[in-house]
Protein backbone atom coordinates (compact mmCIF):
# COMPACT_ATOMS: atom_id res chain seq x y z
CA UNK A 1 0.00 0.00 0.00
CA UNK A 2 1.23 3.25 -0.98
CA UNK A 3 1.47 6.77 1.06
CA UNK A 4 -1.22 7.97 -1.11
CA UNK A 5 -3.65 5.30 -0.93
CA UNK A 6 -3.27 5.66 3.08
CA UNK A 7 -4.27 9.05 2.40
CA UNK A 8 -7.20 8.89 0.23
CA UNK A 9 -8.65 6.05 2.41
CA UNK A 10 -8.67 8.42 5.63
CA UNK A 11 -9.09 11.60 4.03
CA UNK A 12 -12.48 10.70 2.00
CA UNK A 13 -14.13 8.36 4.67
CA UNK A 14 -17.63 7.75 3.00
CA UNK A 15 -17.06 4.11 1.89
CA UNK A 16 -17.94 3.50 -2.11
CA UNK A 17 -17.96 -0.10 -2.12
CA UNK A 18 -18.20 -3.02 0.21
CA UNK A 19 -14.57 -3.92 -0.17
CA UNK A 20 -13.15 -0.35 0.82
CA UNK A 21 -15.04 -0.81 4.38
CA UNK A 22 -13.22 -2.90 6.23
CA UNK A 23 -9.61 -0.65 5.46
CA UNK A 24 -11.78 2.54 5.69
CA UNK A 25 -12.84 1.30 9.48
CA UNK A 26 -9.51 0.49 10.13
CA UNK A 27 -7.88 3.55 9.05
CA UNK A 28 -10.77 5.86 10.52
CA UNK A 29 -11.87 3.65 13.23
CA UNK A 30 -11.34 6.89 16.00
CA UNK A 31 -13.40 9.18 13.68
CA UNK A 32 -16.43 6.87 13.64
CA UNK A 33 -16.46 6.36 16.94
CA UNK A 34 -16.47 9.99 17.68
CA UNK A 35 -19.46 10.71 16.27
CA UNK A 36 -21.39 7.80 18.01
CA UNK A 37 -22.31 5.83 15.37
CA UNK A 38 -19.94 2.79 16.42
CA UNK A 39 -22.16 2.92 19.91
CA UNK A 40 -25.34 2.34 18.21
CA UNK A 41 -23.88 -1.17 16.35
CA UNK A 42 -21.45 -0.60 13.67
CA UNK A 43 -21.80 -4.09 11.87
CA UNK A 44 -25.79 -3.35 11.37
CA UNK A 45 -25.21 0.38 10.73
CA UNK A 46 -23.04 -0.29 7.41
CA UNK A 47 -24.55 -3.34 6.07
CA UNK A 48 -27.53 -0.93 5.11
CA UNK A 49 -25.74 1.70 3.48
CA UNK A 50 -25.58 0.31 -0.23
CA UNK A 51 -28.21 -2.28 0.51
CA UNK A 52 -31.32 -1.24 2.27
CA UNK A 53 -33.41 1.84 1.81
CA UNK A 54 -32.77 4.64 4.49
CA UNK A 55 -35.81 4.46 7.22
CA UNK A 56 -38.20 6.85 8.08
CA UNK A 57 -36.48 9.31 10.16
CA UNK A 58 -37.82 8.99 13.76
CA UNK A 59 -40.77 11.80 14.83
CA UNK A 60 -40.20 14.12 17.52
CA UNK A 61 -42.41 15.42 19.96
CA UNK A 62 -43.90 19.22 18.71
CA UNK A 63 -44.76 21.71 21.11
CA UNK A 64 -47.30 23.82 20.05
CA UNK A 65 -45.68 26.90 22.22
CA UNK A 66 -48.26 29.33 24.13
CA UNK A 67 -50.53 32.56 23.05
CA UNK A 68 -51.52 33.21 19.79
CA UNK A 69 -48.51 31.32 18.60
CA UNK A 70 -49.21 28.43 19.89
CA UNK A 71 -52.54 28.71 18.43
CA UNK A 72 -51.88 29.37 15.26
CA UNK A 73 -49.87 26.19 15.07
CA UNK A 74 -52.68 24.06 16.80
CA UNK A 75 -54.64 25.48 13.31
CA UNK A 76 -50.93 24.71 11.31
CA UNK A 77 -51.15 20.91 12.79
CA UNK A 78 -54.93 20.46 11.54
CA UNK A 79 -54.11 21.80 8.13
CA UNK A 80 -50.83 20.08 7.77
CA UNK A 81 -53.08 16.85 8.45
CA UNK A 82 -55.42 17.72 5.93
CA UNK A 83 -53.39 18.98 3.24
CA UNK A 84 -50.94 15.72 3.80
CA UNK A 85 -54.54 13.35 3.83
CA UNK A 86 -56.09 15.20 0.37
CA UNK A 87 -52.74 15.17 -1.01
CA UNK A 88 -52.35 11.45 -1.03
CA UNK A 89 -56.61 10.67 -2.05
CA UNK A 90 -56.07 12.57 -5.14
CA UNK A 91 -52.79 11.08 -6.35
CA UNK A 92 -54.31 7.83 -5.86
CA UNK A 93 -58.16 8.01 -6.64
CA UNK A 94 -60.52 5.32 -5.46
CA UNK A 95 -61.50 2.95 -8.17
CA UNK A 96 -65.30 4.53 -9.37
CA UNK A 97 -65.22 8.00 -8.72
CA UNK A 98 -67.01 10.35 -10.20
CA UNK A 99 -65.96 13.32 -12.20
CA UNK A 100 -67.73 15.55 -9.65
CA UNK A 101 -66.28 13.70 -6.14
CA UNK A 102 -62.52 14.29 -7.83
CA UNK A 103 -63.26 18.23 -8.71
CA UNK A 104 -64.21 18.51 -5.00
CA UNK A 105 -61.32 16.56 -3.80
CA UNK A 106 -59.00 18.20 -6.14
CA UNK A 107 -60.36 21.79 -4.42
CA UNK A 108 -60.31 20.50 -0.91
CA UNK A 109 -56.87 19.58 -1.52
CA UNK A 110 -55.84 22.90 -2.81
CA UNK A 111 -57.66 25.33 -0.56
CA UNK A 112 -56.04 22.96 2.68
CA UNK A 113 -52.61 23.36 1.16
CA UNK A 114 -53.15 26.56 0.66
CA UNK A 115 -54.22 27.32 4.57
CA UNK A 116 -51.09 25.27 5.21
CA UNK A 117 -48.57 27.22 3.24
CA UNK A 118 -49.97 30.43 4.75
CA UNK A 119 -49.44 29.59 8.37
CA UNK A 120 -46.33 28.54 8.27
CA UNK A 121 -45.14 31.44 6.45
CA UNK A 122 -47.34 33.44 9.29
CA UNK A 123 -45.50 31.88 12.18
CA UNK A 124 -42.31 32.26 10.12
CA UNK A 125 -39.33 30.72 12.69
CA UNK A 126 -42.16 29.99 15.43
CA UNK A 127 -43.55 27.57 12.92
CA UNK A 128 -44.05 23.75 14.04
CA UNK A 129 -41.68 21.03 12.14
CA UNK A 130 -43.32 19.50 9.31
CA UNK A 131 -45.33 16.84 10.85
CA UNK A 132 -45.38 13.13 10.26
CA UNK A 133 -48.56 10.82 9.70
CA UNK A 134 -50.17 7.70 10.01
CA UNK A 135 -52.78 7.27 7.39
CA UNK A 136 -52.92 3.72 8.06
CA UNK A 137 -56.23 3.28 9.07
CA UNK A 138 -57.31 4.78 5.86
CA UNK A 139 -58.17 2.26 2.70
CA UNK A 140 -57.65 4.98 0.18
CA UNK A 141 -59.10 2.41 -2.42
CA UNK A 142 -62.20 2.72 -0.75
CA UNK A 143 -64.64 5.56 -1.16
CA UNK A 144 -66.59 4.81 2.29
CA UNK A 145 -63.09 5.27 3.88
CA UNK A 146 -61.86 8.15 2.00
CA UNK A 147 -65.39 10.37 2.09
CA UNK A 148 -66.03 9.30 5.70
CA UNK A 149 -62.59 10.45 6.73
CA UNK A 150 -63.08 13.46 5.38
CA UNK A 151 -66.05 14.03 6.90
CA UNK A 152 -64.23 13.67 9.86
CA UNK A 153 -61.61 15.69 9.40
CA UNK A 154 -63.92 18.63 7.94
CA UNK A 155 -66.45 18.26 10.59
CA UNK A 156 -63.52 18.66 13.81
CA UNK A 157 -61.72 21.46 11.67
CA UNK A 158 -65.26 23.52 11.80
CA UNK A 159 -64.92 22.54 15.64
CA UNK A 160 -61.54 23.39 16.16
CA UNK A 161 -61.58 26.53 14.51
CA UNK A 162 -65.05 27.48 16.52
CA UNK A 163 -63.31 27.05 19.55
CA UNK A 164 -60.53 28.80 19.12
CA UNK A 165 -61.69 31.77 18.05
CA UNK A 166 -61.58 32.63 21.85
CA UNK A 167 -58.24 31.47 22.93
CA UNK A 168 -56.76 34.40 20.43
CA UNK A 169 -56.10 37.50 21.84
CA UNK A 170 -55.20 39.45 18.29
CA UNK A 171 -58.18 40.82 16.28
CA UNK A 172 -56.05 40.13 13.05
CA UNK A 173 -55.66 36.46 13.92
CA UNK A 174 -59.29 36.30 15.07
CA UNK A 175 -60.38 37.53 11.34
CA UNK A 176 -57.82 35.25 9.72
CA UNK A 177 -59.04 32.27 11.49
CA UNK A 178 -62.65 33.33 10.81
CA UNK A 179 -61.87 33.77 6.68
CA UNK A 180 -60.83 29.87 7.27
CA UNK A 181 -63.44 27.89 9.17
CA UNK A 182 -66.20 29.48 7.04
CA UNK A 183 -64.17 27.24 3.94
CA UNK A 184 -63.86 24.06 6.17
CA UNK A 185 -68.11 24.72 6.67
CA UNK A 186 -68.58 24.89 3.12
CA UNK A 187 -66.05 21.84 2.51
CA UNK A 188 -67.94 19.76 5.52
CA UNK A 189 -71.10 20.06 3.95
CA UNK A 190 -69.79 19.38 0.35
CA UNK A 191 -68.21 16.20 1.85
CA UNK A 192 -71.70 15.11 3.58
CA UNK A 193 -73.68 16.29 0.46
CA UNK A 194 -71.72 13.77 -2.14
CA UNK A 195 -71.34 10.65 1.22
CA UNK A 196 -74.50 10.36 3.07
CA UNK A 197 -78.20 9.51 1.90
CA UNK A 198 -79.38 12.29 4.27
CA UNK A 199 -80.48 15.67 2.20
CA UNK A 200 -80.54 17.04 4.96
CA UNK A 201 -76.35 16.07 6.37
CA UNK A 202 -74.63 19.10 4.96
CA UNK A 203 -75.85 20.67 8.02
CA UNK A 204 -77.26 17.83 10.09
CA UNK A 205 -78.64 17.49 13.79
CA UNK A 206 -75.59 15.28 14.14
CA UNK A 207 -73.57 18.47 14.47
CA UNK A 208 -75.70 21.14 14.57
CA UNK A 209 -77.75 21.81 17.72
CA UNK A 210 -81.59 22.74 18.76
CA UNK A 211 -80.10 26.31 18.82
CA UNK A 212 -78.76 26.41 15.67
CA UNK A 213 -75.56 26.37 16.64
CA UNK A 214 -72.38 24.21 15.03
CA UNK A 215 -69.95 22.14 17.51
CA UNK A 216 -67.50 24.12 19.32
CA UNK A 217 -64.23 22.20 20.89
CA UNK A 218 -61.55 22.58 22.83
CA UNK A 219 -58.01 22.08 21.40
CA UNK A 220 -57.63 18.54 24.12
CA UNK A 221 -60.83 17.28 22.56
CA UNK A 222 -59.33 17.81 18.76
CA UNK A 223 -56.95 16.55 19.41
CA UNK A 224 -57.16 13.30 20.73
CA UNK A 225 -59.67 12.55 18.13
CA UNK A 226 -56.54 13.72 15.46
CA UNK A 227 -53.88 12.26 17.54
CA UNK A 228 -54.14 8.74 16.10
CA UNK A 229 -53.38 10.24 12.52
CA UNK A 230 -50.26 11.81 13.53
CA UNK A 231 -46.71 10.22 14.60
CA UNK A 232 -45.18 12.83 16.49
CA UNK A 233 -46.89 13.78 19.57
CA UNK A 234 -48.49 17.34 19.80
CA UNK A 235 -47.41 18.78 23.26
CA UNK A 236 -50.23 21.03 23.79
CA UNK A 237 -50.34 22.25 27.52
CA UNK A 238 -48.67 25.22 26.98
CA UNK A 239 -52.28 26.84 24.80
CA UNK A 240 -54.39 29.12 26.27
CA UNK A 241 -57.99 27.97 27.95
CA UNK A 242 -60.09 31.22 27.49
CA UNK B 1 -83.86 51.89 0.78
CA UNK B 2 -82.42 54.14 3.79
CA UNK B 3 -79.35 52.95 4.97
CA UNK B 4 -78.88 55.76 7.67
CA UNK B 5 -82.01 54.82 9.44
CA UNK B 6 -81.00 51.15 9.32
CA UNK B 7 -78.15 51.99 10.98
CA UNK B 8 -79.69 54.52 13.76
CA UNK B 9 -81.47 51.03 14.38
CA UNK B 10 -78.42 49.45 16.28
CA UNK B 11 -77.72 52.37 18.61
CA UNK B 12 -78.60 51.43 21.73
CA UNK B 13 -78.35 53.33 24.58
CA UNK B 14 -75.63 53.50 26.64
CA UNK B 15 -77.98 52.70 30.01
CA UNK B 16 -79.15 50.11 28.11
CA UNK B 17 -75.13 48.36 27.86
CA UNK B 18 -74.83 49.03 31.99
CA UNK B 19 -77.96 47.35 32.97
CA UNK B 20 -75.87 44.77 33.99
CA UNK B 21 -72.93 45.22 36.50
CA UNK B 22 -71.80 41.88 37.49
CA UNK B 23 -71.85 38.48 35.63
CA UNK B 24 -73.63 36.85 38.75
CA UNK B 25 -76.51 39.24 37.91
CA UNK B 26 -76.92 38.69 34.19
CA UNK B 27 -76.95 34.91 35.20
CA UNK B 28 -79.72 35.80 37.82
CA UNK B 29 -81.51 37.02 34.94
CA UNK B 30 -80.54 33.91 32.90
CA UNK B 31 -82.50 31.87 34.94
CA UNK B 32 -85.95 32.36 34.12
CA UNK B 33 -85.21 32.21 30.27
CA UNK B 34 -86.19 28.69 29.12
CA UNK B 35 -84.72 25.16 29.06
CA UNK B 36 -83.70 25.11 25.42
CA UNK B 37 -81.70 28.27 25.40
CA UNK B 38 -80.18 27.87 29.14
CA UNK B 39 -78.80 24.47 27.72
CA UNK B 40 -76.44 27.35 25.44
CA UNK B 41 -73.53 29.14 26.37
CA UNK B 42 -75.48 32.22 26.82
CA UNK B 43 -73.89 35.97 26.29
CA UNK B 44 -73.98 37.04 29.53
CA UNK B 45 -70.85 39.14 30.20
CA UNK B 46 -70.87 41.81 27.04
CA UNK B 47 -71.91 44.66 29.72
CA UNK B 48 -68.81 43.99 32.07
CA UNK B 49 -66.03 46.89 31.61
CA UNK B 50 -63.05 45.15 32.37
CA UNK B 51 -61.63 43.73 28.94
CA UNK B 52 -58.46 41.80 28.97
CA UNK B 53 -57.94 41.26 25.28
CA UNK B 54 -57.00 44.89 23.39
CA UNK B 55 -58.91 45.67 20.28
CA UNK B 56 -60.54 48.19 18.05
CA UNK B 57 -64.07 48.14 18.49
CA UNK B 58 -66.23 49.48 16.00
CA UNK B 59 -70.03 48.28 17.59
CA UNK B 60 -70.87 47.47 20.84
CA UNK B 61 -71.86 43.91 21.16
CA UNK B 62 -75.01 44.40 21.77
CA UNK B 63 -75.40 46.60 18.39
CA UNK B 64 -74.01 43.27 17.00
CA UNK B 65 -76.56 41.19 18.15
CA UNK B 66 -79.17 43.38 17.02
CA UNK B 67 -77.46 43.31 13.47
CA UNK B 68 -77.26 39.78 12.93
CA UNK B 69 -81.22 39.26 14.17
CA UNK B 70 -81.78 41.55 11.11
CA UNK B 71 -80.45 39.34 9.14
CA UNK B 72 -81.32 36.02 11.10
CA UNK B 73 -85.27 37.70 10.24
CA UNK B 74 -84.62 38.06 6.77
CA UNK B 75 -83.17 34.76 5.94
CA UNK B 76 -86.44 32.88 8.28
CA UNK B 77 -88.84 35.13 7.02
CA UNK B 78 -87.40 34.46 3.09
CA UNK B 79 -87.75 30.15 4.00
CA UNK B 80 -90.57 30.58 5.59
CA UNK B 81 -92.53 32.11 2.77
CA UNK B 82 -90.55 30.27 0.56
CA UNK B 83 -91.73 26.44 1.83
CA UNK B 84 -95.30 28.25 2.42
CA UNK B 85 -95.85 28.82 -1.12
CA UNK B 86 -97.37 25.92 -2.93
CA UNK B 87 -95.29 24.62 -6.00
CA UNK B 88 -92.44 26.83 -5.26
CA UNK B 89 -89.75 23.74 -4.36
CA UNK B 90 -89.62 20.61 -5.24
CA UNK B 91 -90.42 17.78 -2.98
CA UNK B 92 -87.74 15.06 -2.05
CA UNK B 93 -84.29 16.69 -1.99
CA UNK B 94 -84.83 20.08 -2.72
CA UNK B 95 -87.63 20.82 0.00
CA UNK B 96 -85.55 18.63 2.89
CA UNK B 97 -82.45 21.46 2.35
CA UNK B 98 -84.55 23.80 2.63
CA UNK B 99 -86.78 22.78 5.42
CA UNK B 100 -83.13 22.49 7.18
CA UNK B 101 -82.16 25.49 6.60
CA UNK B 102 -85.45 27.56 7.55
CA UNK B 103 -85.07 25.35 10.85
CA UNK B 104 -81.92 27.31 11.72
CA UNK B 105 -82.62 30.28 10.95
CA UNK B 106 -85.90 30.35 12.84
CA UNK B 107 -83.41 28.71 15.67
CA UNK B 108 -81.17 31.71 15.02
CA UNK B 109 -83.90 34.28 15.29
CA UNK B 110 -85.14 32.43 18.64
CA UNK B 111 -81.66 32.02 20.02
CA UNK B 112 -80.72 36.12 19.42
CA UNK B 113 -84.13 37.39 21.12
CA UNK B 114 -83.40 35.47 24.02
CA UNK B 115 -79.42 36.45 24.28
CA UNK B 116 -80.18 40.09 23.56
CA UNK B 117 -82.92 40.06 26.26
CA UNK B 118 -80.72 37.82 28.61
CA UNK B 119 -77.43 40.41 28.12
CA UNK B 120 -80.39 43.24 29.45
CA UNK B 121 -80.89 44.58 25.88
CA UNK B 122 -83.90 45.53 23.74
CA UNK B 123 -84.19 43.24 20.86
CA UNK B 124 -84.57 44.79 17.38
CA UNK B 125 -88.17 44.59 15.84
CA UNK B 126 -88.53 42.09 13.00
CA UNK B 127 -88.42 44.83 9.75
CA UNK B 128 -91.13 44.38 7.30
CA UNK B 129 -89.56 43.17 3.96
CA UNK B 130 -89.98 43.53 0.34
CA UNK B 131 -88.15 39.93 -1.27
CA UNK B 132 -88.99 41.81 -4.69
CA UNK B 133 -87.02 44.46 -4.04
CA UNK B 134 -89.55 46.93 -5.26
CA UNK B 135 -90.23 44.31 -8.37
CA UNK B 136 -86.96 43.70 -9.68
CA UNK B 137 -87.41 39.81 -8.10
CA UNK B 138 -89.98 37.37 -8.16
CA UNK B 139 -88.44 34.84 -5.95
CA UNK B 140 -91.93 32.86 -4.99
CA UNK B 141 -92.77 32.84 -8.83
CA UNK B 142 -89.76 31.95 -10.04
CA UNK B 143 -87.81 29.02 -8.14
CA UNK B 144 -85.00 29.89 -9.82
CA UNK B 145 -84.81 33.78 -8.38
CA UNK B 146 -85.97 32.22 -5.13
CA UNK B 147 -82.03 29.79 -5.04
CA UNK B 148 -80.58 32.91 -6.61
CA UNK B 149 -81.66 35.25 -3.66
CA UNK B 150 -80.87 32.10 -1.16
CA UNK B 151 -77.45 31.93 -2.56
CA UNK B 152 -77.04 35.57 -2.04
CA UNK B 153 -78.00 36.11 1.50
CA UNK B 154 -76.61 32.81 2.51
CA UNK B 155 -73.09 34.12 1.32
CA UNK B 156 -73.67 37.36 2.38
CA UNK B 157 -74.36 35.98 6.20
CA UNK B 158 -71.08 34.41 5.97
CA UNK B 159 -69.33 37.71 5.03
CA UNK B 160 -71.47 39.34 8.01
CA UNK B 161 -70.81 37.45 10.83
CA UNK B 162 -67.20 36.96 9.76
CA UNK B 163 -66.71 40.83 9.83
CA UNK B 164 -68.07 41.49 13.72
CA UNK B 165 -66.16 38.68 15.34
CA UNK B 166 -63.45 41.35 16.59
CA UNK B 167 -66.63 43.06 17.75
CA UNK B 168 -67.33 40.62 20.18
CA UNK B 169 -64.06 39.55 21.55
CA UNK B 170 -64.03 40.49 24.93
CA UNK B 171 -67.18 37.60 25.61
CA UNK B 172 -65.74 33.96 25.13
CA UNK B 173 -69.35 33.41 25.16
CA UNK B 174 -70.69 35.64 22.74
CA UNK B 175 -67.93 35.10 20.38
CA UNK B 176 -68.11 31.54 20.77
CA UNK B 177 -71.31 31.30 19.56
CA UNK B 178 -71.81 33.61 16.72
CA UNK B 179 -68.76 31.48 15.19
CA UNK B 180 -71.00 28.41 15.69
CA UNK B 181 -73.67 30.39 13.74
CA UNK B 182 -71.01 31.45 11.04
CA UNK B 183 -70.12 28.04 10.41
CA UNK B 184 -73.59 27.23 9.74
CA UNK B 185 -74.39 29.93 7.16
CA UNK B 186 -71.39 28.72 5.60
CA UNK B 187 -72.99 25.25 5.34
CA UNK B 188 -75.98 26.69 3.96
CA UNK B 189 -74.10 29.00 1.30
CA UNK B 190 -72.47 25.67 0.33
CA UNK B 191 -75.06 23.53 -0.08
CA UNK B 192 -77.71 26.23 -1.80
CA UNK B 193 -74.37 26.53 -4.36
CA UNK B 194 -74.06 23.54 -4.94
CA UNK B 195 -77.75 23.04 -5.47
CA UNK B 196 -77.54 25.56 -7.85
CA UNK B 197 -74.55 23.63 -9.97
CA UNK B 198 -72.07 26.41 -8.47
CA UNK B 199 -68.83 24.62 -6.19
CA UNK B 200 -69.71 25.37 -2.85
CA UNK B 201 -66.85 28.20 -2.61
CA UNK B 202 -66.25 31.39 -3.85
CA UNK B 203 -63.97 31.66 -6.88
CA UNK B 204 -62.36 35.11 -7.26
CA UNK B 205 -64.76 37.74 -6.95
CA UNK B 206 -67.22 35.74 -8.99
CA UNK B 207 -71.34 35.53 -8.28
CA UNK B 208 -71.26 32.65 -10.22
CA UNK B 209 -73.80 31.78 -13.52
CA UNK B 210 -77.78 32.55 -13.19
CA UNK B 211 -76.83 35.35 -10.65
CA UNK B 212 -78.27 38.55 -10.84
CA UNK B 213 -76.00 41.60 -11.38
CA UNK B 214 -77.55 43.01 -8.41
CA UNK B 215 -76.22 40.32 -6.37
CA UNK B 216 -72.28 41.32 -7.14
CA UNK B 217 -72.29 43.72 -4.32
CA UNK B 218 -72.18 39.96 -2.16
CA UNK B 219 -68.78 39.07 -4.00
CA UNK B 220 -67.08 42.24 -4.47
CA UNK B 221 -63.86 41.94 -2.33
CA UNK B 222 -63.49 37.67 -2.38
CA UNK B 223 -60.96 38.15 -4.86
CA UNK B 224 -58.55 39.37 -2.15
CA UNK B 225 -54.83 37.23 -1.92
CA UNK B 226 -53.44 38.90 0.93
CA UNK B 227 -53.62 37.69 4.23
CA UNK B 228 -51.93 39.36 6.77
CA UNK B 229 -49.53 41.20 4.95
CA UNK B 230 -48.74 37.83 2.79
CA UNK B 231 -49.84 37.22 -0.78
CA UNK B 232 -50.29 33.63 -0.16
CA UNK B 233 -49.78 33.05 -4.10
CA UNK B 234 -45.65 33.75 -3.03
CA UNK B 235 -45.93 30.68 -0.22
CA UNK B 236 -47.79 28.65 -1.83
CA UNK B 237 -47.67 26.53 -5.09
CA UNK B 238 -51.89 27.12 -5.29
CA UNK B 239 -52.49 29.51 -7.93
CA UNK B 240 -54.21 32.58 -7.62
CA UNK B 241 -58.10 30.95 -8.24
CA UNK B 242 -57.29 28.22 -5.36
CA UNK B 243 -56.23 30.98 -2.94
CA UNK B 244 -59.41 32.82 -3.43
CA UNK B 245 -61.51 30.14 -2.65
CA UNK B 246 -59.36 29.18 0.61
CA UNK B 247 -60.27 32.54 2.27
CA UNK B 248 -63.92 33.85 2.50
CA UNK B 249 -63.81 37.69 3.01
CA UNK B 250 -65.63 39.37 5.80
CA UNK B 251 -68.08 42.87 5.29
CA UNK B 252 -68.43 45.58 6.74
CA UNK B 253 -71.92 46.65 8.57
CA UNK B 254 -72.63 49.34 6.42
CA UNK B 255 -71.90 47.20 3.16
CA UNK B 256 -74.17 44.17 4.57
CA UNK B 257 -77.05 46.84 5.30
CA UNK B 258 -76.47 48.17 1.94
CA UNK B 259 -77.17 44.58 0.70
CA UNK B 260 -79.79 43.67 2.54
CA UNK B 261 -81.64 47.17 2.52
CA UNK B 262 -82.93 46.52 -0.89
CA UNK B 263 -85.07 43.89 0.67
CA UNK B 264 -86.12 45.81 3.48
CA UNK B 265 -88.78 48.55 3.82
CA UNK B 266 -88.00 51.44 5.60
CA UNK B 267 -91.15 53.19 5.55
CA UNK B 268 -93.25 52.97 8.27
Amino acid sequence: MSKTNQLNEVTNPVPQHKGSRRSFLKAGGATIAATGILASGCKEFFDMIPDKPIPAPPAPPVHLGEGDIGVLNYAYTLEQLEAAFYTKVVEMPYSGISSEEEMILEDLRKHEVAHRDFLKAALGKDAIRKLTFDFSSVDFTSRDSVLGTAKTFEDLGVAAYNGAGQLLVSADFLLIAGKIVSVEGRHAAAIRSIFDEDPKSFAGDDVIDENGLDRAFTPQKVLDTASPFIVNKIIANQLPTS
Amino acid sequence: MKIFELLDMYNVKPEELNAFTSRREAFAKLGSFGKKIALAAIPVTIASSASTKAFARTMEPLDVLNFALTLEYLEAEFYTKGLAKAGLIPDGKDRAIFEQIEKHEVDHVEFLIAGITASGGTPVEKPMFDFTAEKNFDPFGDYNQFLALAQAFEDTGVRAYKGQAANLMESNELLTAALQIHSVEARHASEVRRLRGLKGWITQDERGEGMPEATQAVYNGEDNLTQGGVDVTTVSSVGADGVTESFDEPLTKEEVLTIAGLFICTEE
